[in-house]
């Protein structure tokens, strides 16, 4: 099975977001990396004025405990966030896992006032009550299989088996 | 055992943290750039992340010293880690309990990560070898031989003020021969690919060997600080010195003491540093350390993320281990 166009995914999510995006005190955050990458060209066409902000949850990670820190941990670097409608994006959404600790770590920033989560591609097998409210396209895959995005440019998506 | 070896897990991750000595180019990036990210936390209102919740930290002091033993502390805090400050001089080894009693009996309060400062040379090695493989260690000085978290702050500020290396002129000023600072610097800069790092003091103070270390020694400031960008004063250690190493302190302050005359011998830029804490007059002007060239009390600052860095990644690196030897019991089975 093929898998989509990156560029025709990211289209489906600006079309959504355009309503979002129309709101006052509106700041997109993109996750580190795939996320940041989607979030970048999201923030050209919805023609966001407000900064871009860049999220890196290695320090919120739950699998410390087996992966230890990641090497090349980037920093986290974000606009003001307090009272604002935040756009968090990420490239694959699956377990919820990475969402969640993307919050977390965005409450030690400030209190948003609403958090709305766009992802490129849901591929289900969920563990965790988190959903995106836009998504560019839902699939579905084995569980041993991983979808992964590469870029920055031109960016494009790839199945990874798992070793079982 | 190479002692550099212990410290990484089968992986090549730091699992201790006992010396610059013998880590790759690579390990100390990594924990600079680690140490980097850590600074865009301390400036939130919330300082904390969750990196070690739930783990027990001793701060293990046989030696007093306010100021590491509080960046340590609040490091920990801000991971998020439990921590116990024991004061040791003050404690049960004063009543007569052996290391190893005190080590077990912590060990026992299942302990996750030993900070040692110790006035013998080597303690934190024996305890990171003979304590349970579970913990880690990370040096806080130990003797005239390392103080790597101190060495590796000052990297971290030499690389934000800098930025590289390669093409820096580092002269370590004063008392070279008591100082486990300048030695674990020595390392640290080397590796780093620092090719101009220079030593300065009296022959008395500076080790015979110190060149073999690939450092060039001087007797004089003015030639010793010729064209140099980052000066790194040690303190005069007035507590180590118990021979008659020096003639007098204000003859000393004379030759060796930083103040704006010395420094102009200096590039126009060079940074000005100290790992205090400083004996004003001793070792160094007032001018010079409050003036604009002195990036002190950055490294004080820095000295925060650094620790949070190196503590992350040693138990970050525990973890690991201890995660890879059960698979392996598993498959053993």
């Amino acid at each position: 099975m093929s898998l989509p166009q990156p560029e025709q995914l990211i289209a489906n999510m600006a079309k959504a977001l355009t309503p979002f995006a129309q709101q006052d005190d509106v700041v997109m955050i993109g996750i580190h990396t795939g996320g940041a990458w989607v979030a970048k060209q999201l923030h050209e066409q919805l023609n966001l004025s407000s900064e871009l902000g860049l999220l890196d949850i290695s320090f919120y990670r739950d699998d410390f405990s087996q992966n230890g820190l990641h090497p090349k941990v980037k920093g986290s670097q974000l606009p003001d966030i307090e009272n604002k409608t935040i756009i968090l994006v990420d490239d694959v959404i699956m377990s919820g896992r990475t969402i969640r600790a993307a919050m977390n770590e965005l409450f030690d920033y400030g209190r948003p006032e609403k958090i709305i989560l766009a992802c490129l591609l849901d591929v289900g097998h969920r563990e965790l009550p988190i959903q995106a409210d836009v998504v560019g396209d839902k699939i579905e895959r084995p569980v041993n299989q991983r979808i992964k995005l590469s870029g920055p440019t031109p960016l494009t998506l790839t199945t990874v088996n798992l070793e079982k | 055992m190479d002692p550099s070896q212990i410290q990484l897990n089968k992986e090549g991750r730091l699992k201790h943290f006992l010396t610059t000595e013998g880590l790759s180019k690579e390990i100390l990036s990594e924990i600079i750039d680690t140490a980097n990210s850590f600074i865009s936390t301390q400036e939130r209102s919330v300082k904390t992340v969750p990196l070690l919740r739930g783990k027990t930290v001793v701060n293990l002091f046989f030696e007093n010293s306010t100021r590491t033993r509080s960046t340590f502390e609040l490091a920990a805090k801000r991971l998020s880690a439990n921590i116990l400050n024991l004061d040791i001089a003050s404690s049960a080894t004063s009543k007569g309990e052996t290391l190893m009693d005190t080590l077990w009996n912590l060990e026992s309060m299942y302990s996750d990560m030993f900070v040692v400062r110790h006035a013998d040379s080597g303690a934190a090695h024996f305890i990171a070898q003979h304590v349970t493989p579970n913990v880690a260690v990370i040096n806080a000085g130990d003797g005239r031989h390392a103080h790597p978290t101190q060495a590796m702050l000052d990297m971290l500020t030499i690389h934000r003020e800098k930025s590289g290396f390669e093409n820096l002129s580092v002269a370590i000023v004063g008392d070279i021969l008591h100082s486990r600072v300048a030695r674990s610097q020595i390392y640290a800069l080397k590796t780093l690919g620092c090719h101009d790092v220079r030593v300065i003091g009296p022959n008395t103070l500076i080790p015979k060997d110190i060149e073999s270390l690939g450092v060039r020694a001087f007797n004089n400031m003015k030639s010793g600080l010729k064209g140099v960008d980052v000066v790194i004063m040690l303190r005069l250690q007035k507590e180590r010195m118990q021979t008659a190493l020096l003639p007098s302190e204000s003859e000393y302050y004379r030759l060796y003491g930083l103040n704006t005359e010395k420094l102009a011998y200096a590039n126009h830029d060079a940074i000005v540093m100290h790992p205090g804490p400083i004996n004003r007059g001793v070792e160094i002007e007032s001018a010079v350390a409050d003036g604009p060239q002195s990036v002190i009390l950055k490294q004080v600052s820095n000295g925060i993320p650094m620790r949070m860095a190196v503590m992350a990644m040693a138990m970050g690196g525990q973890n690991q281990e201890q995660a890879l030897l059960e698979q392996d019991q598993e498959g053993a089975k």
